[in-house]
């Protein structure tokens, strides 16, 4: 149990506030090497767990954002038409042979290396983020999966260039498509929740150090029933995180004093019009009560 | 499986306290497999090395080990624990027994009764979780017992198992859809090419030396769909496994929007999308609270196209209406608000369970009306009428 603990205290040294649990994962998932799908809502800070193991690991970190038509020219590789042809140029008044003119324009020179190329390249292992991947298509999907069980990338021209170190990859989704099974059999698993009571307070603390403890404490607490209501979009860290420095701005000192004033930061908290119509000022009223 | 259990055996560096550690895991693996966790020989193998790893007395940090490689989604991540406790902490190992047959906990359940109406019963029916993507008896049971009934009519399906497997069935099969028609446009795109005109054009800048090239590429295109789904008594056998589907198209294919009426119209894109199947029944429920009789799809289309329409509908739209056809309420409007629809989206198709029965002839008022401005009027009885939909979303 000790390096649990002594990992999480490096994760928070590195600025993110875990729980035992994802320090074991992610101490597991260090050890095996097995890519590490996380998933949860919106703004659960998903994406932050690589940043911060990258700065655990002392490595640096490779982010792939997807998206809907992404394709392997823009994630693995491309050839720099530019200079190729610019090099046939110069080169036509050399007396090269063909062939070795085209060696020389199809070499590593003129390669233009994109995220997953790069994470296999590098001397030590990286971390690898692919973010969103639920958002790519299942052909881009499905290539993924044959790059992170091979670890090996063909180029035509180059031929196979194999890893020379294996990255930490971690890969998020938000759940916007079902992701196929051959990809989850792959990874290993976590699945990041809201956060608790205890750990929101630390990372308020840890972000935005100045503030009251009064004021933390009734911030955490009301966010807490926020979320309990039906909303659209729930809000997460982030929001918490904004909503709490507007407060400080404003000079809020406790959320009870001024009713007017805090209807007016919940902007930070609440981002469609459902939502703005379904927390009217009776609603703020009595989770402002709940909290203090 | 079996001979690679041995192998661990004897690689292992033996004494006794390791062979039953590898006895125990390999249990633990075939338990969690049992209850449909997507697991197999190399996650038994990794099993055994997290539980090197951790010393079996540390049960918390192998527990969580244990849960990370294991589950695959929120579904398995929720019922780890049980699985867990009930494995692990349990002095006497028979316990097991009782987890494991899911079958038993089914034949618990009473059958669905039949005439029974709308989603508001749907919704009481106590339920065991998502029969979802577990499957009972795991991958070899469930073949059989899917070809027996793909083509049976939806009304035919008589105990409650049945009727979640078909729900399984029917969501599954709208996901694989999208999947479907992408291949079947990529096939159609024939890889990329070289623009050839745009390249030599902007190649002038440069001398003539073609240094930017222009790729033509076709642009991925999957329609948008619009799903007006009856819930009416008359609808009643259907409705329910007509909002699974619905729940599956909307993972499916982005910017798709749901809704349900009776007497009146009501979004449910946000409820479908909730992760939790339960939670969507309850919502759907409270929804359809206190709604009168009859059967209102002028109004309801009429609301439709006052407050919706202009938003969603555009030219990639393809609006399916489902439903019987019986209206309480005047055909001439259902006539003009489907003429307005049709002038906004690209298509639209109507599905009517009754079609697939063999003396079925659309003559209620409502469907009369509504043929001259349908696209596509095709069954939706049976899981193979519904796969039938794909070839007419393909051609947008």
């Amino acid at each position: 149990m000790t390096d649990i603990v002594a990992f999480q205290e490096r994760l928070e040294a590195a600025g993110y506030i875990a729980e035992q649990s994802l320090a074991a994962t992610l101490l597991l998932f260090a050890g095996l090497k097995r890519p590490l799908l996380v998933e949860g809502d919106a703004g659960v800070g998903k994406t932050e767990i690589a940043k911060a193991l990258s700065n655990v690991f002392d490595c640096p970190l490779i982010r792939l954002q997807c998206y809907e038509g992404l394709d392997a020219n823009s994630a693995v590789y491309e050839w720099n038409y530019q200079h190729q042809l610019l090099a046939i140029k110069i080169q036509e008044t050399e007396g090269r042979t063909a062939e070795d003119k085209e060696r020389h324009i199809f070499s590593e020179r003129y390669l233009l290396k994109r995220p997953l190329l790069q994470a296999i390249t590098m001397p030590e292992s990286p971390v690898l983020l692919v973010d969103e991947i639920d958002r790519a298509d299942e052909e881009f999907e499905a290539y993924l999966l044959e790059v992170l069980s091979d670890f090996q990338i063909s180029i035509p021209e180059l031929g196979t260039i194999k890893a020379r170190s294996i990255p930490y990859v971690v890969l998020t989704s938000n759940a916007t498509r079902e992701l196929s099974d051959a990809l989850r059999r792959r990874c290993l698993y976590h699945y990041v929740d809201y956060p608790s009571l205890d750990k929101e307070l630390r990372i308020i603390n840890r972000y935005l150090p100045q503030i009251g403890q009064e004021l933390a404490g009734q911030v955490v607490q009301f966010m807490h029933s926020l979320r309990e209501l039906d909303l659209r979009k729930r809000p997460g860290i982030s929001e918490t995180l904004d909503w709490v420095a507007a407060l400080m701005r404003l000079n809020v000192k406790q959320l009870d004093r001024d009713a007017a004033l805090i209807a007016q930061t919940l902007v930070c908290l609440l981002k469609t019009k459902e939502d703005r119509d379904a927390v009217t000022r009776e609603v703020v009223q009595r989770l402002v009560a709940n909290a203090v | 499986m079996n001979t690679l259990r041995a192998k661990n055996f004897a690689e292992s560096p033996g004494g006794a306290g390791e062979e039953l550690l590898v006895a125990r895991i390999a249990g633990f693996v075939r338990l969690v497999h049992e209850h449909g966790f997507q697991v197999g020989v190399r996650e038994e193998i990794d099993a055994l090395k997290v539980a090197r790893h951790c010393t079996v007395l540390d049960q918390q940090r192998l527990r969580w080990g244990l849960r990370s490689l294991l589950c695959g989604n929120v579904d398995e991540w929720q019922r780890f624990d049980q699985l867990f406790d009930a494995y692990w902490l349990s002095a006497d190992r028979q316990t097991r027994v009782e987890y494991s047959p899911r079958a038993k906990l089914d034949q618990r359940e009473p059958p669905v009764r039949p005439g029974h109406s709308g989603v508001v019963t749907e919704a009481d029916r106590p339920q065991t979780g998502d029969a979802g993507d577990a499957g009972t008896s795991g991958a070899r049971g469930g073949a059989s017992r899917q070809e027996v009934m793909t083509g049976t009519d939806f009304r035919f399906l008589s105990d409650a198992r049945q009727m979640r497997e078909m729900e399984r069935l029917v969501e599954r099969l709208a996901r694989r859809m999208r999947r479907r028609l992408l291949r079947r446009q990529r096939l159609a795109r024939q890889g990329r090419r070289v623009h050839l005109r745009r390249t030599i054009r902007n190649s002038l800048r440069y001398g003539g030396t073609p240094l930017e090239l222009i790729f033509k590429r076709r642009r991925r295109q999957l329609p948008r769909l619009i799903l007006l789904l009856d819930v009416s008594r008359s609808m009643s056998l259907y409705s329910y496994l007509f909002l699974r589907f619905a729940r599956g198209l909307l993972g499916a294919f982005r910017d798709s929007q749901a809704f349900i009426y009776h007497t009146r119209l009501v979004p449910v894109t946000e409820v479908l999308r909730e992760r939790d199947i339960d939670k969507v029944k309850e919502k759907l429920a409270v929804i359809s609270l206190g709604w009168s009789g009859g059967t209102r799809i002028g109004e309801s289309i009429q609301r439709f196209n006052e407050q919706y329409a202009r938003k969603i509908l555009g030219s990639r739209s393809i609006v399916v209406m489902v439903s019987d056809g019986y209206d309480t309420g005047q055909p001439e409007l259902l006539a003009e608000q489907l003429e307005r629809i049709q002038r906004c989206a690209r298509k639209i198709v109507w599905l009517n369970p009754l079609l697939g029965r063999d003396d079925y002839q659309p003559l209620a008022g409502g469907m009369q009306a509504a043929l001259p401005f349908i696209d596509v009027f095709a069954s939706a009885h049976s899981l193979v009428s519904l796969a039938a939909l794909e070839s007419q979303l393909a051609y947008l």
